[in-house]
This record gives C-alpha cells, sequence and structure tokens, in this order.
C-alpha cells in the first residue's frame, strides 16, 4: 500500500526519543558533564558518589560542570603540527622540491659542525607555510631520509596569518608525534598510538637503528684509519 | 479569570470612575496579561521544540546555557536585540517594518478567544470560530507583505508559494470545521467546548480532526508543508532580508502559532478543558495542548519537505474531498442517528480506514508515479 513509509518513518523518529544514548555527537572541545560522567571518570559507584559529592551533583544537574573530551582520531589523520627530527634531516630539501605550493623555504649552512662528507648539512631556515598548505603529504612522501612526518594535533588556529607559517625553532620544539601518514614502520607498530607518547628520533625510521659497528663500517669514514 | 469578571470587579471596587475607564483599563490589563504570558510560554517553547526535536533526530539541541539550555531562549533574545537592524535600501519601507507587526499581532490576537476554563479571556464571543478562521487568514497577506516589501527574488518566491498555499489550504479547513458548527449549533467556542462534554468530537468526526490538523499544518506553513520558507532552497524565504528584532519578532510568531493551533484543536476536537472532575480543568486543557503540540513535533521531525505540486494536488485531491464527505456524513447522521453517538463512532471510523485505504491506492498507483525522464538526443549533441 502506498504511503506506509510515513509510519515506518515516525516509528524510527519515536525510537530515537525514547531510547536513551541514541546521540552520535562528539562534543569537542568539552562536554556538559551529568552524574553519570562524573561518577565514571573517578571510577565510583553513582550512589556513593552522589553520597560523597553533593554539590557536585547540584551543579553537575545545573551544567555547571564541563570535563574536556577528545575527539576520535585516526592515527593516519594528516594534523598540522609536522614532527620533524632535527637528528635525521640532511637538509636535502626533497620536501621543498616536491611541495607543489612551494611554501616550503629550506636554507643550509655547509660550515656548521654536522657536515661530514656530504652527509648532512646545518639547517638555518625551515619555513613552512601553513596559511597555504593544503595537506596533501607530498612533502612527507619525497623524504628520503624519514625525517619530516605529518602531525596529530590541529589546534593551531591563529589570528593573524603571519603566525601561521612554522618556522625551525617551532619545530624543533613541537611535539614528536608522528601520524601513520605514509609511515608503514609506524602503522605496523602494533601498540604504537601517535596520541600516547612523544617518539623518539631512532624509531622513526624504516630502517633498524645502526649499531656502534655498523657506523664505522659505514658511514663514518675516520681519518685515523 | 476573563475580561467580564475583571471588568465587573473593577466597576464594583471603584464606582466612582466614568464606565469607558473602567472598560478601557481592564481590556489594558487583560490585553497586558495575555500578551506577557502568551511571549514567556514562547520563549519556553522555542527551548522545547529545539530540544525535543533534536532528541527525535538524534542530535543533541541547545545545551550550553544553563541546565539542559534552558537558558537558551534568553540568549537567543540578547543576541537578537544586539544585532543590527537592517534594512534593504530597496525594499518599501513601511511595508517592511509594518509585515512583522502585523504578523504578531494576529498570532497573539487569536489567543484571546480560546477558552481555557469556563469562559475565553475576552469572554464569549458568539462567532469567535468565524473571527479566528479570519484572522488566522492574515497570515498570508503578512508573509506577501514581508516577501514584496523585501524587494528579494528568494523572498517573493517564498511569498508567492505562501499565498498560493495558504489560501487553497484555508477551503478544506474551514469546510472540515463544518462538521463541528453542525454538531454544536454554534461558532462560539464557549459552546463547542460546552456540546463536548460527553463525548469529544475527534470521536464522533475523526475523519474531520484529521483534514483540520493536516490543513492547519500547511496553514502555519510548517513541516511537512513548511515550502514557504525552505531553508535549503529559498534560504528562509520572505525571511531573507530582515534582521535583527524584526527576524526575531517572526521567529516568535512562527513559534507561537503551534502552540495556538494545538490549543485551538483541544478546544474543537478534544473538548477543551473537560475531562474526569478531579483533576482541574485548566491541566487539561494545557496536557491536551501538550500532547497535540507533541504529535506536531513528531511530524515535524519525521517527514520531508513536500514539493509544492504535490502540496496544491494533496489539498484539492485529498482533503477537499475528505472536509466534504466528513461534512455530509455529519449531516446525515445529525438527521437519522440523532444523538447515538456509539453508532457514529463505528460508522465513521469505517469510513476512515476505506477512505484512506481509497485514496493511499489510488494516489499510489504505477500510472500516477512520474517516469525518469529520458534525455532527448539533441542533448548528446556534442558527444557524437
Amino acid at each position: 500500500m502506498y504511503g506506509l513509509g510515513l509510519f515506518k518513518g515516525l516509528s524510527i523518529t519515536l525510537k530515537n526519543l525514547i531510547l536513551v544514548n541514541r546521540t552520535n555527537t562528539i562534543q569537542y572541545p568539552d562536554k556538559k558533564a551529568s552524574i553519570l560522567d562524573l561518577a565514571k571518570n573517578e571510577k565510583k559507584n553513582l550512589i556513593l558518589y552522589i553520597i560523597k559529592n553533593p554539590l557536585n551533583t547540584v551543579k553537575s544537574f545545573l551544567g555547571l560542570i564541563s570535563i574536556t573530551q577528545q575527539a576520535p582520531q585516526h592515527p593516519r589523520f594528516r594534523g598540522e603540527e609536522f614532527s620533524w627530527y632535527e637528528e635525521r634531516c640532511t637538509g636535502c630539501a626533497s620536501c621543498a622540491k616536491y611541495c607543489p605550493l612551494g611554501i616550503i623555504k629550506i636554507v643550509t649552512d655547509q660550515t656548521g659542525k654536522n657536515y661530514q662528507e656530504g652527509q648532512s648539512y646545518d639547517i638555518e631556515t625551515f619555513d613552512i607555510d601553513i596559511g597555504r598548505c593544503m595537506f596533501c603529504g607530498l612533502c612527507v612522501e619525497a623524504c628520503p631520509y624519514d625525517a619530516l612526518h605529518m602531525g596529530s594535533g590541529f589546534e593551531e588556529g591563529q589570528y593573524q596569518r603571519n603566525n601561521l607559517v612554522i618556522n625551525v625553532e617551532k619545530l624543533k620544539k613541537a611535539e614528536k608525534k608522528p601520524s601513520h601518514w605514509f609511515r608503514p614502520q609506524l602503522a605496523s607498530k602494533k601498540d604504537y598510538s601517535p596520541f600516547d607518547d612523544e617518539v623518539k628520533w631512532d624509531s622513526v625510521g624504516r630502517h633498524q637503528k645502526p649499531t656502534q659497528k655498523d657506523l664505522k663500517n659505514k658511514w663514518i669514514r675516520s681519518d685515523t684509519e | 479569570m476573563s475580561f467580564n469578571q475583571l471588568y465587573i470587579f473593577v466597576g464594583d471596587l471603584l464606582p466612582f470612575l466614568p464606565d469607558q475607564i473602567v472598560f478601557i483599563f481592564s481590556g489594558l490589563s487583560m490585553a497586558v496579561t495575555i500578551c506577557t504570558f502568551i511571549l514567556g510560554i514562547g520563549a519556553i517553547y522555542t527551548w522545547f521544540e529545539r530540544r525535543v526535536l533534536a532528541k527525535f533526530q538524534s542530535r543533541v539541541g541547545p545545551n550550553r546555557w544553563g541546565p539542559f539550555g534552558l537558558l537558551q531562549p534568553i540568549a537567543d533574545a540578547i543576541k537578537l536585540i544586539l544585532k543590527e537592524d537592517i534594512i534593504p535600501r530597496a525594499a518599501d519601507k513601511s511595508v517592511f517594518i509594518a509585515a512583522p507587526i502585523i504578523f504578531l499581532a494576529t498570532t497573539l490576537l487569536v489567543y484571546s478567544f480560546i477558552p481555557i476554563g469556563d469562559d475565553s479571556q475576552l469572554g464569549g464571543l458568539n462567532v469567535a470560530l468565524l473571527f479566528v478562521l479570519g484572522i488566522t487568514s492574515i497570515n498570508a497577506l503578512t508573509v506577501f507583505m514581508a516577501g514584496w516589501a523585501s524587494k528579494n527574488k528568494y523572498a517573493i518566491l517564498g511569498s508567492i508559494r505562501a499565498v498560493a498555499m495558504l489560501i487553497s489550504y484555508e477551503v478544506p479547513m474551514a469546510v472540515s470545521l463544518m462538521g463541528v458548527v453542525m454538531l454544536s449549533e454554534s461558532l462560539s467556542l464557549v459552546d463547542i467546548v460546552n456540546s463536548q462534554s460527553s463525548m469529544p468530537f475527534i470521536l464522533i468526526q475523526p475523519l474531520g480532526a484529521l483534514t483540520f490538523l493536516i490543513a492547519a499544518i500547511a496553514e502555519m506553513s510548517r513541516a511537512p508543508f513548511d515550502m514557504v520558507e525552505a531553508e535549503s532552497e529559498l534560504i528562509g524565504g520572505y525571511q531573507t532580508e530582515y534582521a535583527g528584532m524584526k527576524f526575531a519578532v517572526f521567529q516568535l510568531s512562527e513559534f507561537l502559532a503551534p502552540i495556538f493551533t494545538a490549543a485551538f484543536f483541544t478546544v474543537l476536537f478534544l473538548g477543551g478543558d473537560s475531562g474526569f472532575s478531579f483533576i482541574p480543568g485548566i491541566i487539561w486543557f494545557a496536557s491536551k495542548t501538550f500532547l497535540v503540540t507533541s504529535i506536531l513535533l513528531w511530524f515535524r521531525a519525521t517527514w520531508p519537505r513536500l514539493r509544492i505540486d504535490q502540496i496544491m494536488g494533496f489539498a484539492w485531491k485529498v482533503l477537499m474531498p475528505a472536509a466534504i464527505l466528513n461534512t455530509l456524513l455529519v449531516g446525515l447522521e445529525i438527521v437519522f442517528l440523532n444523538e447515538n453517538y456509539l453508532l457514529q463512532i463505528l460508522i465513521n471510523s469505517i469510513v476512515v480506514c476505506i477512505f484512506i485505504y481509497l485514496i493511499a491506492n489510488i494516489l499510489g498507483q504505477k500510472k500516477l508515479i512520474l517516469r525518469n525522464p529520458v534525455p532527448s538526443e539533441l542533448a548528446n549533441m556534442d558527444a557524437n
């Protein structure tokens, strides 16, 4: 019969009204906490919590307490806070060459102490203009030494365009939480999540960290030999 | 307390005053009371509607201001008052300003004739039903005023649709009320309530009640008949150019309309304040109105907007025959089955089932479904 769909729709909305917890909204960055949430936060029984904290109960009923909430995020998320490892970067500027917008500016210095037979240059400037970046991730794909990674954070809103440019100091200070984007070596680690702890430079590469012996054999041509 | 009681009370209290001053004083105080009360209810209802609508559609709704977002109407009001009041340069200024005022005034005016207790606030107007129908049809005029005055294509489109729709829905709405008038033998809302003391009219004429409810939803241009505003197509229709307090007035009257419709439906079909006597009548009235409001909200939350041709077709092909059939049935039953309510209920409910089944099958025929448009060969000219 024609028109039965109307009533099907009505039943669905009625279910939404009657059943609890049908909303999928994540209230980022914070959420008005109910008593249930507060008790859950402190891992206590609801009744015990109400008896012990009557003030908090009243406050939460009036909507005065809010708890912070983190947005669930995929580990392959391409965030704004690039994690760049100074120790791994050779200053080859592949990222700058591959950037389709040309917003990465690298100036290197050959006279620094890092210079060893073309092994690496000192980085003087490393500017990324986030205001024009489209987060395609090509710079990360291009990096041959796994020095540049997409980050996981995204709360970098600014009031002025100039502040959107990331420089070396900011990159050095930034939290090193590389995302899985184009980094299978990170994705394959089962217990690794970019939101837990910072990752050191020697564990983000696609190869094992070279031992001292390897280094002697392969990389460092010592003058004493 | 009605106007008459207040008039007599003030006259007794201050007998030295001339009659005209007592009349004006009691009238003004009644008007202020009604307006304040209704606007307060409207403010709470905005919160209720948004919150429950969100719950229906598995969203969150306003929850930042106060407990459960209860202070949201106040925040909205402060925001809208502080907004800049913009009048487009090309607009017809006086009409542009008059439209929201008339809209709100008519919406508030009809409330005074609802008999909440034994008597309506302004006393028993003996043609209240006709008066209410007339006042509510001014809506079409104000919508057209707003759309025409703002010199905006979207606004004019919205108001043209509004006038076409509101005028055509007026007819089945008025005809569906014929049954009520015939049964109660009066146009006064107080008499209509009193004549339902034994049996509410929704049981005696379910077809009329259904027709009236659907026509009333269309009349206040609410989802699924909100072709007039159509946020996604006409960016608000006639409200496009309005900002600040004028927009707030439009919004307020729009939120007041469903409450009035629910109260009117309660009076006409649910027996007003009648019920078991151990609960006071005003609570009966409030709970019935609340129920009807919730049902209207439920419809709004569920059904998508209809196309303009579907809306017009529905008015003339379905509601109009239903209203006429209802009038015919009630007329025949008054003549042949005088006051035998149980038999009338039985016959009418069977007729409603048959009518809905037939209409659904006629309108649902495969022949009537529009075929998918086949692109003409000319459309592909460039490809070949």
